[in-house]
């Protein structure tokens, strides 16, 4: 409710992040999602939503564009993925040459759970001598 | 002359790393105290060489000698003073000597302060930080000298980069240095117990206070340069998974888990061969960051340097340290574990989850920093791997591991009591579940967010109840141990920093409104007035000052051009506090018939966003702590370990 009285003023006051009419409020949320992740092609590594350049100003006046003219969110990263390139998707499309990328961190966290895994259960079959081993007791400088 | 000097006292210090690399390897070959010694002499003076360099590098800033390349580069005589003297480092060559600084700073220390370490296993690490001084040495004179000269000199400077010159460029590079090159010492001395072919618990003991001085350092750099770009960019963001921030979080990540890992071989004598690997990896990602940001193989704003032989040089360096450690590892851990009994669930167990969680989000942070890279230089595929990337992998991963976290201290070594640490820790779930509910519930915030909050306060609440277990009372609290201190500040830490990351990321408002001077809008549940908009005219730029009322408070934003490179930058007005930050940074102006029509000004409110500077200070200052106690410890035992060495 806040927000939405907000978002009214910031209009009447002649907002900068939204200009295209007849965009709701939710739209104007999916906007500023998508923002954040489609890259400013003429700025060093920033995404539209950060960026100052007269550029990413026309893209994001597009990004509510194509918002208002019906098209889902996927259909406009790939709008900007033909213009621009895939370079321009700061969230990498999942394909032949990414699938890789995004199940890297699943592989790496089977791989180094199975490595401790194995880890402890070799200690753990050494540690049959674990009830006369004296270790020190519950740390005193730890 | 001066800069002749420099450079004539560059190659003389290239000559006595390598003797002090050759000294301290023929020492702990041939155990050979006499030569020991000799190496530690030209270590201690190795670093009055650089450390004379560089001073002189420093008198060339200050007195703008534009004969100089590196100066007429990157200075101009209408630089403030402040910047002449952090605009040394402020640019490829520069920072590169004080790279060489403090890797010869490091080896004096080393040979100064052997702690508790046999003598061999001193001389040899010595003797390995030595080649690694030389070989940056090496690389600065042959491939980026500071002191080459410009004939005819020009009439003029090109100036520092406007967005560097700020207070934080005499600290942020310095402290990142500091970690970055710190890294190498835990490497010399996993290097040196690979030749001796044995890792005890006084090596661990060794390694430790060097892991944190390092760790210490990297977050203080990395935390200031977050804050830096969070005032100076002017969106009001903190972090941007930029590829040269990861280059400097992926030592953090590795210096993180090494100095856990650490404890469980001083401890326990386990895990010796995986603290030795994460030595060398640490060091290696320090390497790969100095790589990532001197070789401009990336497009970023910190990309300052573009030159594609130094990138081959450096990666030659890279392939050198790390294959060459690799090779040794592969040779040597073999021998090294020594088993000793611990249960499933016990304090070592923990930390090797702790060691899985660090390694796996190290390595995710990794791949996504180099994929894009890879991906170019084998298909001409043109991708960007991006903050959305790194939010939906690395913040599960983390939370897997804060989940984790506070469970870790309530365990005792060898066979912890589960149970029992639930009887504690069921009150942070509690409160943790509660806040999740709030989030969702109230505010209304994506799960992710709760999720995030929740995990927050489980660390935060878990490391105090902790505090609460071991002291027994409130009465007794101040009476623990200083170590422990360092632990709990730590956790809380990384509590608090998770909580502010999570509603900073979640909950923040943004809005652009165009303003004459009288006009007021509404935000964040604030009235904000621009009252008057003025002239400055600063030592080496003129601005627009813009003059905020927000309630009965006063908050300025300039728009600064300066004057040499006519690049515009905006200095951001900051009204906060524990809650939050109204943040205001002045844009462009939109022209009228007759001066502007309108100034953009864009508003946001970043809630917590404190807490995330505040809790990485908490971090920093438990490893300060930390450091504090293992000092302590180790001249405690340096006397009676020598005297065991001699018998």
């Amino acid at each position: 409710m806040i927000r939405a009285a907000l978002f009214a003023l910031a209009l009447a006051t002649g907002a900068a992040f939204a200009q295209t009419p007849g965009q709701t409020l939710a739209q104007e949320e999916r906007a500023r999602a998508l923002d954040a992740e489609i890259r400013c092609v003429v700025c060093e590594n920033e995404p539209i939503s950060q960026s100052t350049a007269g550029m990413a100003a026309d893209m994001r006046a597009l990004v509510r564009e194509r918002i208002v003219e019906g098209d889902t969110d996927a259909e406009i990263r790939a709008f900007f993925a033909d213009r621009y390139g895939d370079f321009v998707l700061l969230r990498p499309r999942m394909s032949s040459a990414t699938w890789a990328l995004w199940a890297a961190p699943a592989l790496l966290l089977a791989f180094a759970g199975f490595a401790a895994a194995s880890l402890l259960r070799r200690r753990k079959a050494a540690g049959t001598d674990v009830e006369d081993d004296p270790a020190p007791e519950h740390d005193q400088d730890r | 002359m001066t800069a002749e000097l420099g450079g004539f006292l560059l190659a003389l210090a290239l000559v006595m790393a390598f003797a002090q690399g050759a000294l301290g390897l023929i020492a702990g070959w041939r155990r050979n105290e006499g030569l020991g010694a000799a190496a530690a002499g030209v270590a201690q003076s190795n670093a009055i060489i650089l450390l004379a360099a560089f001073a002189i590098l420093v008198s060339l800033f200050l007195r703008t000698d534009y004969s100089v390349a590196v100066v007429a580069a990157n200075s101009h005589v209408a630089k403030p003073l402040l910047y002449k003297i952090a605009g040394t480092w402020g640019n490829h060559e520069g920072s590169m000597l004080l790279w060489c600084l403090v890797s010869a700073t490091f080896a004096a220390l080393l040979a100064s302060f052997p702690g508790g370490m046999g003598r061999t296993l001193w001389n040899r690490a010595v003797g390995v930080q030595g080649v690694v001084t030389g070989v940056a040495i090496a690389y600065t004179l042959v491939l980026s000298s500071p002191f080459a000269r410009l004939d005819p000199a020009p009439l003029t400077g090109k100036d520092l980069n406007p967005l560097l010159q700020d207070p934080a460029l005499a600290i942020h590079p310095p402290m990142l240095y500091l970690g970055y090159v710190g890294l190498s010492v835990p490497f010399s001395l996993a290097i040196a117990a690979l030749m001796e072919g044995k890792v005890d618990s006084a090596w661990a003991r060794a390694l430790r206070p060097w892991t944190l001085i390092a760790w210490v350092t990297l977050t203080l750099g990395i935390t200031l340069g977050s804050y830096w770009a969070y005032y100076e960019l002017g969106w009001g963001g903190w972090w941007f998974w930029d590829p040269v921030e990861n280059a400097s979080f992926m030592p953090w990540l590795a210096a993180a888990a090494l100095l856990h890992s650490a404890i469980v071989t001083e401890r326990r004598g386990s895990l010796a061969a995986w603290t030795i690997l994460l030595a060398i990896i640490g060091f290696g990602l320090a390497l790969l960051g100095t790589f990532l940001v001197r070789s401009g193989v990336l497009t970023s704003v910190h990309a300052f340097a573009v030159d594609p032989q130094r990138g081959y040089a450096i990666l030659a360096m890279l392939a050198f340290f790390v294959g060459g450690g690799f090779m040794l590892y592969a040779w040597r851990a073999p021998r090294l574990s020594e088993p000793s009994g611990f249960l499933l669930v016990s304090r070592e167990s923990a930390l090797v989850v702790n060691n899985v969680g660090l390694a796996v989000a190290m390595g995710t942070v990794l791949i996504g920093t180099l994929y894009p890279l890879l991906l170019e230089a084998m298909t001409d595929r043109l991708i960007s791997v991006g903050p959305p990337f790194f939010n939906v992998t690395f913040g599960p991963l983390m939370a897997l591991l804060f989940l984790a976290l506070p469970i870790a201290p309530f365990l005792a070594w060898r066979r912890g009591d589960l149970k029992e640490a639930w009887r504690w820790l069921q009150w942070a779930a509690y409160a943790a579940a509660g806040v999740a509910v709030v989030t969702l519930a109230l505010l209304r915030g994506p799960i992710w967010s709760a999720l995030g909050l929740a995990v927050g306060v489980w660390v935060l609440f878990g490391a105090l109840l902790y505090a609460w277990k071991r002291a027994g009372s409130f009465v007794r609290i101040a009476a623990l141990p200083l170590a422990f201190w360092a632990m709990t500040a730590a956790h809380v830490g990384a509590g608090v920093f998770t909580i502010g990351a999570a509603a900073e990321t979640a909950f923040r408002k943004e809005e652009a409104a165009q303003m004459l001077p009288g006009a007021s809008v509404s935000f964040a549940g604030r009235r904000i007035t621009l009252t008057d908009i003025t002239t400055v005219e600063g030592p080496n730029y003129t601005a627009q000052r813009a003059i905020f009322r927000v309630e009965e408070r006063i908050v300025t934003a300039e728009r600064r051009s300066y004057t040499v490179s006519a690049m515009p930058t905006t200095e951001v007005g900051i009204l906060g506090d524990l809650t939050g930050d109204l943040y205001i940074a002045l844009g462009a102006p939109t022209e009228g018939t007759i001066g502007p029509a309108a100034w953009t000004v864009r508003l946001y409110f970043n809630p917590l966003v404190q807490w995330i500077f505040a809790g990485a200070g908490l971090m920093a200052l438990g490893g300060a702590l930390g450091l504090v106690v293992l000092a302590r410890r180790s001249l405690k035992r340096t006397v009676p370990a020598a005297a065991a060495t001699a018998t």
